[in-house]
């Protein structure tokens, strides 16, 4: 439902909700206070723990807000996709692994789906305990999210971000901050298609490489 | 096993960010299931998103007041979920498919209603996005598809067998990416049957007649 409102309707004001972005991330703002959200979804999980909750709440409902608004979500839905959002935190907690991802980084992916629910879309997904599911022999190199742990992944990210080229870091922000597939940016900024595959393989590979560089 | 050929990036970052096609999402999951690498590479991207969300402060609009009560008094009706378990599969050659499709094949690929468009077999499975065509594929060993190209774009992935084109050599979890300008001619390998899952994006049939004529020949 979200994805009917088209692109062609965002015009030129893109440019501005953009730079936006980009300003927030440049900043520095949202570096994360240093309570372990990671700890708090435990405690949920856990414990069904309210006060553990309203932290969380406190912390991530105004960026899902500020988040899922640039994502083209209406603005008369905006506060009930955020509590659905978070309503899913709380029944999903369960399901969290500190290990595999941090906080922002699994509440992103709760986003995520339920936008892709809500559009009455499917979203197929591996399952890692399906007989069928192909493991790595040794444990491989650790994931990002394990080595940058409890959020320094945004400064991090800050950093790489700043390093990229304009032409780069604005392909990735329509990815990620429009919703919009690889070739959906590619008629958006009248682009070809290989040159939008090529600038993302290098910004990709340039924010990869920061976030693995982190001891 | 390796896995030699990977969704080149831009597809894994649709997947990640949720903007990839429900038909191809369904082939990047599946080779996904089959390919800790990418598995990898899309919990990096999926970090990278966390990061953003992170990130997003610019809102001044704080929430309403009571959004937090109402918020627990909507949940607090509602029970915890858990996964359900899924039930063990006896049949080895249905279990041998991740579950992603597995979950959407109408029976074991031994029993399903293939149907011979020359030297290959087809099983059309259900797809209700308008423009693509998802189909399992199974070619007889040693056997040549015939020469054809591609209207829109198409994702193959070897689940069973193996199978080789001008391009290259393709074994389980190997997905190939065509796209119109590719013109191939894939032979299975000897001695095995190969299985594949093959989704295609035809986002225009050509019509009238003689443009028939041509989506005919094109029509593999």
């Amino acid at each position: 439902m979200f994805d009917s409102t088209g692109i062609s309707e965002l015009g030129g004001r893109h440019d501005v909700a953009l730079q936006g972005l980009m300003a927030s991330i440049l900043s520095g703002e949202g570096n994360p206070a240093r309570a372990s959200h990671e700890a708090d979804l435990l405690a949920v999980a856990r414990d069904r723990d309210r006060v553990a909750f309203r932290r969380l709440f406190d912390h991530f409902a105004p960026r899902l807000r500020s988040f899922l608004r640039r994502l083209r979500t209406p603005e008369g839905t905006l506060d009930d996709l955020v509590q659905d959002v978070m309503a899913s935190v709380w029944r999903r907690a369960n399901s969290y692994d500190p290990a595999k991802a941090s906080a922002s980084t699994w509440i992103f992916t709760i986003a995520r789906n339920r936008r892709i629910d809500l559009a009455r879309r499917k979203r197929p997904e591996v399952d890692l305990d399906d007989p069928a599911t192909v493991h790595e022999e040794a444990d491989g190199e650790p994931l990002p999210d394990e080595q940058a742990s409890h959020g320094q992944l945004a400064v991090i990210l800050r950093d790489a971000i700043a390093q990229l080229p304009p032409d780069q870091s604005e392909i990735v922000a329509l990815a990620y901050q429009r919703d919009m597939s690889h070739s959906e940016i590619a008629s958006e900024l009248d682009l070809p298609l290989g040159t939008v595959k090529s600038r993302l393989r290098l910004a990709l590979v340039k924010l990869r490489t920061a976030m693995e560089g982190l001891d | 096993m390796t896995v030699s050929h990977h969704p080149d990036r831009a597809l894994l970052l649709d997947y990640a960010t949720g903007a990839l096609s429900e038909p191809f999402a369904l082939v990047v999951a599946t080779h996904m299931a089959l390919c800790p690498a990418c598995r990898h590479e899309v919990s990096a991207m999926e970090a990278i998103g966390g990061a953003m969300l992170e990130a997003s402060t610019d809102c001044s609009q704080a929430q309403p007041e009571d959004a937090f009560a109402r918020l627990m008094a909507h949940v607090e009706a509602v029970p915890g979920e858990h996964a359900a378990s899924q039930p063990a599969i006896n049949d080895p050659a249905l279990a041998a498919i991740p579950r992603p499709l597995r979950d959407r094949l109408p029976a074991s690929p031994d029993q399903m209603p293939w149907r011979r468009q020359g030297p290959i077999e087809t099983v059309f499975l259900p797809c209700d996005v308008p423009g693509y065509r998802v189909r399992m594929l199974r070619i007889a060993p040693g056997r040549g598809v015939p020469r054809h190209t591609h209207r829109g774009e198409e994702l193959t992935l070897v689940l069973q067998g193996a199978y080789s084109d001008a391009t290259g050599h393709f074994g389980r979890g190997d997905l190939e990416t065509a796209d119109p300008t590719l013109d191939h001619r894939p032979v299975a390998d000897p001695g095995e049957q190969c299985i594949c899952l093959a989704v295609t994006s035809a986002p225009l049939r050509l019509t009238g007649r003689l443009g028939r004529l041509i989506d005919h020949f094109l029509d593999i």
